[in-house]
């Protein structure tokens, strides 16, 4: 019995990104989920704003926490407002996601990597310049 | 679109569960295998296009990245942030986010006063978010850290400057759906578009994690 509503399951209906959750009980189930991820992404932001501002932590470590925090802070607005999961009726979506994600970071990480060793292997702006005279 | 006769897609839908509606258990994909519901297709293209949103902001955020330190010798990313300015901004379009999803759920319930509740708050937070950034710009711009002064005000203004206009264009959107609402009620076409705004008005949400992130914090620090 299970069985078949799980296979009725991954093959009977695709989940709209966004929506409410079909196995969501209600109004109040609804409301509890946006409470958890406001609770959770109040704590992160607030501990970003913490980090950046403290001294307790040691210095250079700070940008990779900011980026951690970041990035767990979007996990959160993705599952809890997005209602991007991993259930089987979500696979476009992820799937759509994992390309976006992909392509940004091949944009910013590519553009950072490129001009990082375009400016350290140039030759100084102000002697083109005396050069171009 | 709109050559589709209502009786396609019936505004009373048959219900699942308790006041939860029939999130892509539309009739037309109620025997399973077929295809999926408009409402499922309408949202996911949407979901494609935020996507590629959200792609473009990368370019912006890969251009920050880039030239934050091209500051000829002006103000540098230090000078201009405004931490405190920039954790009640953040506040306010968090909080904004989260009336947001209360307003979806105002929906799902059929209740249209919590619908224009949560729908009215959303635009009080979105508009706070919107002066304090708009005071922000008027003073860099006043205190001669325009956006022409260096590149990298340059690429701190186009960045901030294209969430804020996303932000105003999600304004102008959430005033078109309270009006909708109003003059048409739940209607099939009327729900997925508040669907479409809802997930708009959190990816815009998200972009702002990435955008205090990179910008003010770590601006903050170096």
């Amino acid at each position: 019995m299970s069985h078949t509503h799980n296979h009725l399951h991954q093959h009977g209906h695709d989940f709209a990104p966004g929506d409410e959750r079909p196995d969501a009980e209600g109004i109040a189930e609804g409301i509890r989920n946006y409470l958890i991820g406001l609770g959770l992404a109040v704590l992160l932001t607030a501990t970003s704003f913490f980090i950046a501002g403290t001294h307790l932590v040691w210095q250079p470590s700070i940008p990779v926490a900011l980026i951690v925090l970041a990035i767990a802070q979007m996990g959160v607005h993705l599952v809890f407002f997005l209602h991007i999961t991993t259930g089987p009726e979500n696979t476009n979506n992820v799937m759509a996601l994992a390309f976006g994600v992909l392509i940004v970071f091949l944009v910013i990480g590519g553009s950072i990597w490129i001009m990082d060793h375009m400016n350290q292997n140039m030759i100084p702006m102000d002697q083109i310049m005396q050069m171009q005279r | 679109m709109t050559s589709i006769p209502f009786t396609s897609e019936t505004p009373e839908r048959p219900r699942v569960g308790h006041g939860s509606h029939g999130h892509g258990h539309g009739h037309d994909a109620a025997t399973g295998g077929g295809p999926a519901s408009k409402r499922v297709f309408v949202a996911y293209g949407f979901w494609i296009f935020l996507l590629s949103d959200i792609i473009m902001f990368s370019a912006f955020f890969a251009a920050y990245a880039v030239l934050v330190k091209e500051t000829a010798g002006g103000p540098t990313a230090r000078d201009i942030v405004d931490l405190q300015n920039a954790a009640l901004e953040t506040a306010f379009l968090l909080a904004s986010s989260f009336t947001c999803g209360l307003a979806s759920i105002a929906v799902a319930a059929r209740s249209k006063l919590w619908f224009y509740v949560g729908m009215a708050v959303t635009c009080l937070f979105g508009l706070g978010f919107l002066s304090l950034e708009l005071a922000e710009f008027i003073h860099l711009i006043g205190t001669g850290a325009g956006p022409t002064r260096s590149a990298f005000l340059s690429a701190f203004f186009t960045l901030v400057g294209c969430h804020g206009l996303h932000v105003s264009i999600g304004i102008l959107w959430l005033l078109t759906m309270m009006a909708q609402v109003f003059a048409k009620g739940f209607r099939a076409d009327i729900e997925r578009r508040i669907l479409c705004f809802a997930l708009f008005w959190h990816a815009l949400d998200i972009i702002w994690v990435a955008l205090f992130t990179v910008v003010y914090l770590m601006g903050s620090i170096q």
